[in-house]
């Protein structure tokens, strides 16, 4: 009998018959303390490396221009790419559904072979692709963006086939976000090049992810903060030289605080509106009984026009959550969680520097052991020294080559990041208004309409 | 920037169109500990009184204690007497008030003066509320022709001492009981088991009309009030949205700083508009319908009477003609059916009018309060709308 996967499940097993194999990356623990086997083959090392070697530290501003301005030739073309994620569809039943959803692209890139098309793909492959993002380009200093997180009471009432208003909200507040994640990952320039992502993007058959608790948003979180954990522990005493990082940590340390804060205040006011058009509901009918126990014809009509003007701002009030919902709080759990992957990031390069800092004492104990050697006068011994020697100024060199690397990512990482963020904020923040005048513009109108009829009774 | 929380006791859903010679008006009320004392000023040139203006000290139980000598006494059964104001309940604000002082360490200062502005408002929302309940029901007994000449009434309003009615209160409580005891025994009556048969349309009408709104009206009243929570508890909830804006803006070192300035102060002015939407929705709305749920009780309560004294009549009947049948005390039986006859057509006579006046009441306040709560959202939109639209124009034209 064949084991079937689905999205949720904690404990997972590989399907024999999956193309994943045993040395995927996938099966390793995201932070390996051996050196990952991704540095190399990664295109964004190859495609920086050779151009930036003359230029400095110095200027990071322009620096990151340049890097910027550099990336967009490669394309050949302007950042053009938009996706969507919609048409949630339950494919199969009991405990083994899942949702499918079709995520339609349109580009005029030219990496993309058409520039309209679609593909379906389950919540599991989502979680694959950043895993796989994640793996290669997390502990090189790429903001990887976070994938939506799981939900097993969510899931578990679409699969038993729960046709409710809250499957149905959840169904589209998954789609709702895993969209968006899409939309992060491909606006950052190095991850639209990424193999993985096109064939994502493009492949109508995909490969099933495995061990999809691995691969989760919060799996991948978990396993960052760990390694955040670690490197506590590690009391690394970095010599920072440069102050740029540990201000910007400083920064989004607060950043993350106020924005939790603020986001569980937001929820809080999401509820209350949910609250609040419902007791508007219970009110409207109780105007309407009124309304028709009256006997006086006059004010029984007003009492009615009122019973009718409660429902409408009953709906009002719940398109006006909805928004509280997917403008607001959304965005703001969407940065929270970008935010531990910036904090993952600075962790990697202190975890980098560790690495560096270590060859440096192997290799000063290897010297050490090469002059005990020669006063000793044992020739073998000291051949097998020096081959230690070379071996470990190279780990050195290659380690000081990683940590600089990863320093200018990072900058880089973070300029586009904030201005992003910029963005992202300015334009929520904006729709977000314009839905509250919506909403009181409509009540005017309503009310406008109402008080011809009070003044009515007679 | 008026101050929608004014007592005025015209907005509390009563008209009263009484002539100005006598005047009552509640001109200060002080609240203590446990209790509210109201200085009740009276303004008359009626020959009753010793002087043309004075005022007088009373608190709750003693205008509870008017009520009931009202409601007691026979002359007034064909009357409805105007319902009780609630007892003061400063409880859940003061539990509230206690609790934010209690402290909950993670607010910042701002917040915590912020909230306990709210609380101090609320606090004296219901001050202001019981009051206007306390006038109201005294206003409407010097409005009304009869109610007006009662002795009770007069020395409520001018005896200078205590009335020492506190004792009372345990009796209130058993009388309570009691009197639960009895309305069962009305609803009876009034819903038709007893199998009294009711001889006149206007009053079968009445009674049919009656029991179904005062118990849509009571419900109307009670999801009103919901209502009213919820959006106050939506206008609480801008406090530490506003604080927390507040805070990102003053970290941020890039262009979010301004907006979020901006939208921290937005959020601090919705909120005030907020909660005055919340508070005239109260007035309007629920203080409206709450009055005329107790309105409608005490015209129940005039129809109780008025069955109960057609019950009288009917016995009276019946024992005269057993009398007849008997030849035994015709003449006394013949003079109590004649008195139960008188009683029953005194008071269906004046219970008529003033279910009539009960109606015009009702109506004339609904308009009135539907008006102004019409009014009042326009205004609170349009503002709302105002600061809205500004707070977009300055974001946009940002870099």
């Amino acid at each position: 009998a064949e084991v079937v996967l689905d999205d949720d499940r904690e404990d997972l097993f590989a399907e024999a018959t999956e193309e994943v194999s045993l040395d995927s990356p996938e099966r390793e623990p995201i932070l390996s303390s051996e050196p990952s086997p991704a540095v190399t083959p990664v295109t964004p090392t190859t495609l920086i490396a050779p151009r930036i070697e003359s230029k400095s530290l110095s200027a990071p501003v322009i620096f990151d221009r340049s890097r910027e301005e550099i990336e967009e030739e490669a394309n050949g073309d302007v950042f053009d790419i938009e996706i969507g994620v919609s048409d949630p569809e339950k494919v199969g039943d009991g405990m083994n559904a899942y949702m499918a959803y079709r995520v339609t692209t349109k580009t005029s890139l030219s990496m993309f072979s058409k520039s309209e098309f679609s593909v379906k793909r389950r919540f599991s492959d989502f979680l694959g692709l950043h895993s796989k993002l994640a793996s290669k380009y997390l502990h090189v200093g790429y903001i990887v963006p976070p994938a939506p997180e799981k939900s097993i009471v969510g899931m578990t009432k679409v699969k038993v086939g729960k046709e409710d208003s809250s499957s149905t909200e959840f169904v589209e507040k998954r789609r709702a976000a895993l969209e968006r994640y899409l939309q992060r990952t491909v606006k950052h320039p190095t991850l639209l090049q990424d193999p993985d992502l096109r064939q994502f993007l493009e492949s109508s058959e995909l490969p099933r992810a495995v061990n999809t608790q691995a691969l989760s948003g919060a799996g991948i979180l978990r396993m960052v903060n760990k390694a955040a954990d670690a490197v506590n522990k590690m009391t690394i005493k970095m010599n920072e030289s440069d102050a740029w990082f540990e201000e910007k940590q400083q920064q989004f340390e607060n950043l993350d605080q106020q924005l939790r804060k603020l986001h569980a205040s937001v929820e809080a006011l999401v509820c209350h509106r949910k609250e609040l058009s419902a007791n508007t509901a219970a009110f409207a009918k109780s105007a309407a009984m009124l309304g028709n126990s009256e006997d006086h014809t006059a004010l029984s009509r007003a009492l009615s026009q009122l019973a009718e003007v409660e429902e409408k701002i009953d709906q009002l009030h719940q398109e006006q959550a909805f928004a509280d919902f997917y403008m607001f709080s959304e965005l703001l759990s969407d940065y929270i969680r970008l935010i531990a992957a910036v904090k993952g990031v600075f962790d990697h390069r202190m975890k980098c520097w560790q690495k560096w800092e270590d060859a440096q004492i192997t290799l000063l104990k290897k010297r050490e052991t090469e002059a005990k050697m020669m006063v000793a006068n044992k020739p073998d011994k000291i051949q097998q020294a020096k081959n230690e020697i070379r071996e470990w100024e190279a780990k050195v060199q290659q380690g000081e080559r990683d940590f600089e690397q990863i320093s200018k990512t990072i900058r880089k990482e973070v300029g586009r990041f904030e201005k992003e963020r910029v963005k992202d904020f300015k334009t929520v923040i904006i729709k977000y208004l314009e839905s509250l005048v919506q909403t009181q513009q409509q009540l005017i109108k309503y009310w406008e309409a109402f008080l011809p009829e009070a003044k009515a009774i007679a | 920037m008026d101050d929608a929380m004014v007592a005025q006791p015209s907005s509390t859903a009563v008209d009263l169109h009484g002539d100005s010679s006598l005047q009552v008006e509640i001109s200060d009320a002080v609240s203590e500990r446990d209790k509210v004392k109201f200085t009740v000023q009276t303004k008359s040139c009626l020959p009753h009184f010793a002087q043309t203006e004075f005022s007088v000290v009373r608190q709750h139980e003693e205008f509870i204690w008017l009520h009931d000598a009202y409601v007691e006494n026979e002359e007034y059964a064909g009357l409805i007497i105007p319902p009780a104001p609630p007892r003061p309940d400063f409880e859940a604000s003061r539990e509230k008030l206690q609790k934010l002082g209690e402290g909950d360490s993670s607010i910042t200062r701002e917040e915590f003066a912020k909230m306990k502005q709210e609380l101090e408002a609320e606090y004296l929302a219901i001050f202001k509320k019981t009051v206007a309940m306390h006038e109201v029901f005294l206003q409407r007994l010097a409005a009304h022709p009869t109610l007006r000449r009662d002795h009770n009434f007069f020395v409520f309003l001018e005896y200078g001492q205590d009335l020492s009615v506190r004792g009372k209160n345990r009796k209130e409580l058993l009388g309570g009981f009691l009197r639960n005891i009895v309305k069962s025994a009305d609803e009876a009556l009034i819903t038709g088991m007893s199998g009294l048969k009711e001889v006149d349309d206007f009053f079968e009408h009445e009674r049919t009309f009656l029991l179904e709104y005062h118990t849509r009206i009571r419900d109307a009243c009670l999801r009103a009030d919901r209502v009213m929570h919820s959006h106050k508890c939506l206008a609480d909830d801008y406090i530490p949205i506003s604080a927390a804006l507040s805070s990102l803006g003053t970290q941020e070192v890039n262009q979010l700083k301004t907006s979020f300035l901006k939208l921290a102060e937005l959020f601090e002015r919705l909120r005030k508009l907020e909660g005055r939407m919340a508070s005239d929705e109260d007035l309007k709305l629920s203080d409206m319908l709450r009055y005329y749920m107790r309105d409608s009780q005490a015209a129940k309560d005039l129809l109780y009477r008025r069955l109960r004294a057609l019950a009288d009549y009917e016995n009276a009947n019946k024992a005269l003609d057993k009398a007849r049948t008997r030849n035994r005390e015709v003449r006394t039986a013949e003079s109590h059916q004649q008195l139960c006859c008188q009683r029953f057509e005194r008071l269906s006579d004046s219970a008529k009018q003033e279910l009539m006046d009960f109606k015009s009441r009702r109506v004339s306040s609904f308009r009135k309060n539907l008006i102004e709560l019409a009014e009042l959202e326009l205004k609170h939109a349009k503002a709302s709308t105002l600061l809205l639209r500004n707070t977009l124009v300055a974001l946009k034209g940002e870099p």
